[in-house]
């Protein structure tokens, strides 16, 4: 397994499940400093649940879960938040507070977390909404007026805002149009590249996969089958990710649909 | 089939046992975060007035209806052995220590504990609690201290409140429609009504305020399973903190009665 040793987050044998059924079956998956890794897999594979075991809301049967070297699975909550600190999230449903308007969600980590000023704050917040396409005219309405693509966008404002050294993107392009889909893409290239953040992005697009990855890693039944560099993906031989690629109903990858 | 039987007891008493425990957790979690910094002066502020100052008019009303039915009664009751001069200050007994805090304890659990499991619960099936935890914000000091907090403060002054509108309401009746004189009429009211009377009421209502946000915060905080999940919180929330508030009113008044 490559540099172990110093990567920036480390998933090791992870195992979830709820109830009888079996979601993360010994996950491995390492982030290096500044890399961007994206996850991609069929929807249900637990793409989602294993960032939540990363961010300590969800715990782990098994497994070990490191951030700069320090093991979190089953670690006290002051260690947990310590090394979350400077993490964002953005949540598959954009997970917006809506008791507060869009400027006050973008800015809430900036308040609550890091002390700021509330003028200040918003000062921040409208600018990382331009970032994501959104004017000011936005920042005072509430989250609920919003379409989903939008709110989306006010979730990916809210994640960056406090420039952190690591983000998770469950799924930042689903629901957005093309045009607005290759801002976004180019957003979070900007993070790892301009901001050298480590980024973890879930993603259903192949395209959009190319252009932000580093790295990408498939899952399938709980674990890793494939990882490697973005630009191999066309020609790696592995025929799970072949079948992934080619959105091909025939292959080893089962399916619980009745197949023609 | 009785080992079937003794099965199925010993299984509701575990589940209610683990209940109890859970419960436990969540109430010694809650009042740990009350009492250590930060504090959110902001949101505290906001439940002060939504809990408090908004339940005013249901409060008023509830309070006003049942100090004069009260008159009402105990004319009929004391008039039977001549002992109307009693009406002034059974009424004002029976709402000071029993009948202000319990029926607005009620009231505000339908209006409050309600929206409280309403709000929470939506919050936790959207996500938004697990988005406040990855924003470095303790849920528990952010959406629940602040709620039982001002439940347990503003309940005394709601009763309180609610105890002078139902006295004047008893008064309204007994005047205008059983003959009673106004001066003599609240001489009796006051003349015989000791501090502990209203004291006791308070204790109780600010009881009954925690309880009342607790259930609401509790029941939103663990729902799960979409629109239907929330609807189920929102309805243990209302029914638990009745149950609690209806037995906890018998223990509280044995023991205030010492
Ligand atoms: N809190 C939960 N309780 C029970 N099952 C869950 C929970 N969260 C996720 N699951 C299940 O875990 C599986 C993986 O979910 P998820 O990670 O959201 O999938 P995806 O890869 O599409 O993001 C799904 O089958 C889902 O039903
Ligand atoms: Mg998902």
């Amino acid at each position: 397994m490559p540099m172990s040793g110093n990567a920036k987050i480390s998933l090791k044998n992870v195992k979830k499940s709820f109830g009888n059924k079996h979601v993360l079956n010994g996950l491995n998956i390492d982030i290096a400093e500044g890399e961007s890794v994206v996850v991609i897999g069929g929807s249900g594979t637990g793409k989602s649940v294993m960032l939540k075991c990363i961010l300590g809301l969800l715990e782990p049967e098994e497994g070990e879960i490191f951030i700069d070297g320090q093991q979190l699975v089953g670690a006290r909550p002051s260690v947990q938040e310590k090394a979350l600190r400077n993490t964002g999230m953005l949540f598959q449903y954009a997970a917006l507070f809506d008791s507060l308007p869009v400027w006050e969600n973008v800015a809430f980590g900036l308040i609550q977390a890091h002390g700021m000023e509330r003028g200040a704050a918003k000062h921040i917040a409208i600018e990382k909404l331009a970032l994501v396409g959104l004017d000011a005219d936005m920042a005072h309405h509430s989250p609920a007026d919003l379409s989903v693509g939008m709110q989306k966008r006010v979730g990916l404002a809210r994640a960056i805002a406090t420039d952190p050294e690591i983000i998770f993107f469950d799924e930042p392009t689903t629901g957005l149009d093309p045009i607005m889909g290759d801002v976004i893409d180019n957003l979070i290239r900007d993070c790892t590249k301009h901001l050298g953040a480590s980024t973890l992005t879930i993603s259903h697009d192949m395209e959009s996969a190319q252009k932000i990855a580093d790295k990408i890693a498939l899952i399938y039944k709980g674990g890793v089958v494939w990882m490697g560099p973005a630009d191999e993906i066309d020609h790696c031989g592995n025929p799970y990710v072949e079948q992934f690629v080619r959105g091909d109903i025939n292959g080893p990858i089962e399916l619980d649909i009745l197949k023609p | 089939m009785e080992w079937n039987f003794l099965a199925a007891i010993g299984r509701v008493a575990l589940r209610f046992m683990r209940s109890v425990g859970h419960l436990s957790l969540f109430t010694v979690q809650s009042f740990k975060h009350i009492v250590l910094p930060p504090f959110y002066l902001r949101l505290f502020l906001k439940q002060l007035m939504f809990i408090g100052y908004y339940s005013l008019p249901v409060v008023g009303m509830t309070a006003l209806f049942t100090g004069m039915v009260l008159a009402l009664q105990i004319y009929v009751g004391s008039s039977r052995f001549n002992a109307e001069s009693a009406v002034a200050t059974i009424v004002v007994i029976g709402l000071t220590r029993e009948l202000a805090p319990v029926l607005s304890g009620l009231m505000v659990a339908g209006r409050v504990g309600a929206a409280i499991a309403a709000e929470i619960g939506t919050m936790r099936v959207t996500e938004q609690i697990d988005a406040l935890v990855t924003l470095s914000t303790n849920p528990y000091k952010y959406l629940v201290a602040p709620r039982i907090l001002a439940g347990m403060i503003t309940l005394p002054m709601l009763v309180l409140v609610g105890d002078i509108v139902g006295v004047s309401g008893g008064y309204l009746v007994a005047t205008e429609s059983l003959g009673f004189n106004a001066s003599g009429y609240i001489k009796n009211t006051f003349d015989y009504l000791e501090a502990r009377d209203v004291i006791s009421g308070l204790v109780k209502a600010s009881v009954f305020g925690g309880i009342i946000t607790l259930m609401g915060c509790y029941h939103g905080f663990n729902s799960s399973g979409g629109a239907q999940g929330v609807g189920r919180a929102t309805t243990n929330a209302v029914v638990s903190s009745f149950i609690l508030i209806l037995i906890s009113d018998y223990f509280l008044t044995v023991m205030l009665l010492k």
